[in-house]
């Protein structure tokens, strides 16, 4: 299945901003975050289509993924 | 020496430094700017008239080694939304106002003649000049001018030309440690400023200390407060992105409000974004990190170059950025930079600011993403104080009301910031109930609702919002007291060890015994004495309302409305 992935803040360093990536049925948000090599202790925030999610989510095809470190601001 | 209070009255031109009054002891900051406001001024006043007052105060902690404790209050009633108001700000003010031993500067009265002056405080007392030479000037012009005329050493507390013409989205500015400017925001309370006919008020502690009662223990505090701060991962993620690291994540929630509130997503928000601007500050040789004021460890702040690599800003936030940019659709974070200088120099609100162009954008006053003409009607109508300048200058609500605007984002007049509360619904919880209409400031919920810190709570139900907000806006007011900056909370509400030593440095600056309920219970205090203020000024539950678009207009991409009930929301002052 295909799910775009989008990286925010230092997460993009060596990495990327946005990749479109072929994942087998079943990915887990956190399988993601773990092929990344992000630690998920420094993961703050996952939403997949706008939504706030866990690692436990299944994702789905076509689904937007975005994962943040820990921030905030206000 | 003992903390004063400094008086100052511009209808005779008389001042006096008196004691404490007993009540007043223990408050600071916020506390004691509400506490002094809601005895001293009459509810029913008009904001810009003899009887209003302009109270600042440091806070409790200001002036000490105390991590992140620079933070000033001002308070008076406000202009724009005729209730009580405080607003808060770094730069170097507090730590001068504390270790001159001024406890509180009152500032009442009017000149009953068209003359302006200026206020110098120093440990002896205030002295009252008339001013001439930098009457329409804007603030950069101020700063500098009287940095010669004193030291650069000295605090400024100035009023732009929006102040000056008494424009109700007038800000006060506060000179920072490298003498630019940071702002008390909200609520037009540079207005009051200039209907009292001061320009500048100049702070000179020559080198007075605040006194602590047990240096060690203090010391100690600090340390293991400093410590919660600094390794708390949002302390880090603050210092190298700025506020702005929210746009991309409140845009990805759906919430960033965009074109005057009608989609919750920007497509620009790549460009405006704190990433982004990480990296052109890099590239031309600014500092992504900067503090605003002494002992900050945390350091926000940044100073922003133009592309020439000259200095253009500091101290952007995210909601200055939002206003700018998503709000009125401009996607330059060069222009956003160049008008926040300008609206920094004119003193006038940027929230409030941008907001009244993006409703004044739907009026067809202008074309939205017209950045060009922002900038031109910022220098030539608002600093010139022509009529569309006063239009816009005195907030979105009234640009509203002159265009025909029906969508006009306020609360109590005061424009809603970069949180569609729609999309997420606790905030909106705080811009209806707050005591300062809408302030997200006032209970951040979004630590919980979005960025998952201090728990969690889904944006888009109602479920636990009221709770959430009264919660934080309770722990706020006492934080504001204090002189801690609010971004304390992040580590505050994770670290079990930072409220504990803020708490413990109360105790040993001034030989008390206060315990963590004593903090809850002065938060509560000050939000049913700033609430009360309010109703004797003829505000009622129907105020604690936001406006009819959010009811009836869903939002993308969540098509959501605001579906609280009148009675849900007004559960919010049981306590």
């Amino acid at each position: 299945m295909r799910v775009q992935v989008k990286l925010f803040a230092f997460f993009r360093e060596g990495r990327f901003v946005k990749e479109d990536k072929e994942l087998p049925e079943g990915t887990t948000a956190g399988a993601v975050v773990d092929d990344l090599n992000i630690d998920r202790e420094e993961v703050g925030v996952l939403m997949i289509n706008s939504r706030h999610c866990k690692f436990e989510t299944v994702l789905q095809e076509g689904d937007i993924y975005a994962i943040f470190p820990v921030i905030g601001g206000g | 020496m003992a903390d004063k209070i400094f008086r100052v009255n511009m209808t005779d031109l008389s001042t006096s430094i008196e004691d404490v009054p007993a009540d007043w002891a223990g408050h600071g900051g916020r506390g004691l700017t509400s506490t002094i406001v809601a005895a001293e001024v009459p509810p029913t006043c008009h904001p810009l008239g003899p009887n209003n007052k302009l109270i600042f105060a440091p806070g409790l902690l200001s002036g000490t080694a105390a991590a992140n404790s620079g933070r000033i209050s001002a308070g008076a009633k406000s202009p724009l939304t005729g209730t009580i108001k405080e607003a808060n700000s770094g730069g170097t003010s507090a730590q001068q106002l504390a270790k001159l031993g001024c406890k509180a500067l009152i500032i009442e009265g009017q000149p009953k003649d068209d003359d302006w002056y200026s206020l110098s405080l120093t440990p002896e007392g205030v002295t009252i000049n008339k001013e001439e030479e930098l009457i329409g000037k804007g603030n950069f012009d101020v700063v500098e001018s009287v940095e010669k005329r004193f030291t650069d050493k000295i605090g400024i507390l100035s009023i732009g030309q929006a102040g000056e013409m008494q424009m109700s989205a007038a800000n006060i500015s506060v000179k920072d440690p490298d003498s630019h400017v940071r702002s008390l925001g909200r609520g037009g309370l540079g207005a009051v400023m200039g209907s009292k006919k001061i320009k500048f008020i100049a702070l000179d502690a020559q080198g007075g200390k605040v006194d602590i009662a047990d240096p060690d223990a203090f010391k100690a505090a600090n340390k293991t407060f400093a410590k919660a701060l600094v390794d708390h991962p949002v302390s880090q993620a603050l210092g190298t992105y700025g506020t702005n690291v929210l746009v991309n994540i409140i845009n990805e929630a759906g919430g960033l409000p965009t074109r005057n509130f009608t989609k919750g997503q920007f497509e620009g928000h790549e460009q405006i974004s704190g990433e982004t601007m990480h990296d052109l500050i890099v590239e031309r040789g600014g500092k992504p990190k900067h503090a605003c004021h002494q002992g900050c460890v945390i350091q926000c702040s940044q100073i922003y170059n133009d592309l020439k690599g000259k200095y253009k800003t500091s101290g952007i936030e995210y909601e200055s950025i939002w206003a700018m940019g998503a709000d009125c659709t401009v996607d330059n974070l060069d222009q956003i930079a160049e008008m926040d200088h300008l609206l920094d120099d004119i003193g006038i609100d940027t929230i409030e600011t941008a907001v009244a162009f993006g409703v004044a954008m739907e009026g067809g006053v202008l074309d939205f993403g017209d950045s060009n003409e922002m900038i031109r009607i910022m220098k030539d109508e608002i600093a010139q104080g022509t009529p569309l300048g006063r239009v816009i200058g005195n907030g979105a609500a009234n640009v509203g009301r002159t265009y025909g605007v029906t969508r006009v984002p306020v609360v109590k007049n005061q424009a809603i910031p970069a949180y569609d509360p729609r999309a997420i619904k606790g905030i909106g919880i705080t811009y209806a109930t707050s005591t300062q209409g809408a302030d997200h400031t006032m209970g951040y919920t979004i630590a919980t609702e979005i960025l998952g810190v201090g728990g969690s709570a889904d944006p888009l139900s109602k479920e636990g919002q009221v709770e959430l907000s009264r919660n934080l806006q309770i722990a706020t007011a006492a934080i504001d007291s204090t002189g801690m900056c609010l971004f304390i909370a992040f580590a505050a509400l994770d670290d079990g060890t930072c409220l504990p030593a803020l708490v413990d440095m109360l105790n040993a600056r001034f030989g008390i015994g206060l315990t963590a309920d004593d903090v809850t219970n002065l938060g509560m205090s000050i939000l049913k004495t700033e609430h009360a203020f309010n109703t004797a000024a003829g505000f009622t539950n129907l105020d604690d309302r936001l406006p009819e678009f959010f009811e009836t207009e869903p939002i993308p991409p969540h098509n959501a409305v605001w579906d609280f009930t009148g009675e849900e929301i007004d559960t919010f002052w049981n306590f």
